[in-house]
């Protein structure tokens, strides 16, 4: 650990914490788990959110998390990076390596939401499936519609989700406006609409074995 | 602006250079009533669908590609594209299979197993296609032994393989070390595609070229079945 020094009281202070790289898809939930904690060691928390939509272009994920590992990663204590693989196709995790740094387990946010067991036999159940969370239900306007052109051009929706059946929802809350949501969304897509509330439970274990890997 | 402010252009009023240009602005714009009208001038002033194809669509299509690569333009402005190129394509294609030539190659292309996103694949087929190839498409969630079976049939001279998950790209290499395992990995030049991939994935696989885009990938068909059949006839 570096010596504190009167003239690097912050740096002196900042080693001492664990820096948190997190998607902010992950705002809400990951506030929740955080302030679930001990307040001792919630207070040991720094977060660092890099944009949602960086999902739609995700080949650009490593490297806006690189960025801000290499300004912090000799600041902190400890970094530890709040994606899944994301669909970087495993780059993610070689920028991670260079670091020593860990990530959440599996390849999507929906797995670790869910549990690797939930999730892997939602998806071989069904492969045509499309997974919402509760942040997705809640900016599926933007995230989903917006971002891959439905509102301006209705007649791609069928291009993107012929091959879909249904849209599951993992929910985190248990809000009715997020079950609503998500029911309105599968209607848009003109999808079958299921609901498996998840809990916080798998996403706070994910989160308590990544802060406590080491 | 609003669109009164655009003034309505007579396609039937340019001539080639300007309407070929125009085309490629409109297969950028994505409008395919427009792409059809124009690829129906370019053949009433007696060009030859080859030609329609090679310097309106897939030139017009390549400036799309470039354009989507460096993040000007994106996925939904790409699919407008390609389906205004498939509109001109429905034209040109009993023309082209009337003349009678000869493909540039054979492709047998499909999703791979527990896959069902087939998007990409579909860009890469009709380049394919608009660059000479004759492709056969297996569609999504297609396993190894579909694959075999479609070579067996096909005799291509390229299997093309896509994957846009991260948990279903390590089947390509399933495909591929099935292949070697029949002896049959050097009979094909195996293409791998799909957003989560990169070149380091590609060649640890074992494929022959990862292809980044869909117009990457039909350049790639073209010059590696150009190389394999020098190096035969060599």
């Amino acid at each position: 650990m570096p010596v504190a020094t009167p003239e690097s009281p912050t740096a002196d202070r900042l080693s001492r914490r664990i820096l948190i790289i997190a998607c902010a898809a992950l705002t809400r939930e990951l506030r929740a788990v955080v302030g679930q904690m001990p307040e001792e060691i919630a207070a040991s928390f720094d977060i660092k959110y890099l944009p949602a939509p960086l999902h739609n272009r995700p080949e650009r994920i490593p490297d806006a998390v690189e960025q801000l590992l290499s300004e912090n990663i000799d600041r902190y204590a400890r970094v530890v990076v709040a994606y899944a693989d994301c669909g970087t196709g495993g780059l993610l995790d070689t920028v991670l390596g260079r670091y020593g740094v860990d990530r959440l387990p599996g390849a999507h946010c929906y797995e670790f939401f869910a549990g690797s067991a939930v999730f892997s036999a939602l998806h071989e159940a069904e492969l045509g499936t499309f997974f919402l969370t509760d942040y997705l239900c809640r900016h599926f306007d933007s995230l989903v519609i917006g971002s891959l052109g439905i509102d301006r051009h209705p007649e791609l929706r069928d291009q993107y989700f012929n091959n879909y059946v249904r849209v599951v929802l993992l929910s985190q809350s248990d809000d009715p406006e997020i079950i609503e949501a998500g029911r309105a969304a599968a209607r848009r897509l003109g999808l079958a609409f299921e609901h498996r509330h998840v809990g916080m439970a798998p996403f706070t274990a994910a989160i308590d074995t990544l802060v406590g890997a080491h | 602006m609003s669109d009164d402010d655009f003034e309505d252009i007579d396609l039937e009023a340019l001539p080639d250079d300007e309407l070929v240009k125009q085309m490629h602005d409109d297969l950028y714009d994505g409008l395919a009533a427009e792409i059809t009208a124009g690829t129906n001038i370019l053949l009433s002033r007696d060009w030859s669908a080859s030609r329609v194809l090679d310097e309106a669509l897939v030139e017009g299509m390549r400036i799309v590609g470039i354009d989507f690569r460096d993040g000007i333009l994106f996925v939904p402005e790409v699919l407008l594209s390609a389906n205004a190129m498939k509109a001109g394509m429905e034209i040109l294609r009993p023309l082209l299979a009337a003349t009678g030539a000869e493909p540039v190659g054979k492709v047998v292309i499909g999703t791979v197993k527990g896959d069902i996103h087939d998007i990409g694949k579909n860009l890469v087929a009709m380049m394919l296609e608009g660059a000479g190839f004759e492709v056969f498409d297996l569609g999504i969630n297609t396993d190894a032994e579909k694959y075999l079976a479609a070579l067996e049939l096909h005799q291509p001279d390229i299997l093309g393989l896509s994957a846009l998950l991260t948990t279903t790209m390590p089947y390509m290499k399933v495909v591929i070390d099935t292949l070697k395992a029949k002896g049959l990995r050097d009979k094909y030049i195996v293409l791998v595609g799909g957003a989560p991939l990169n070149e380091e994935f590609g060649t640890a696989i074992g494929a022959d070229a990862y292809c980044r885009d869909a117009a990457v990938a039909s350049e790639m068909a073209k010059a590696l079945v150009l190389e394999r059949r020098a190096r035969r006839h060599a």
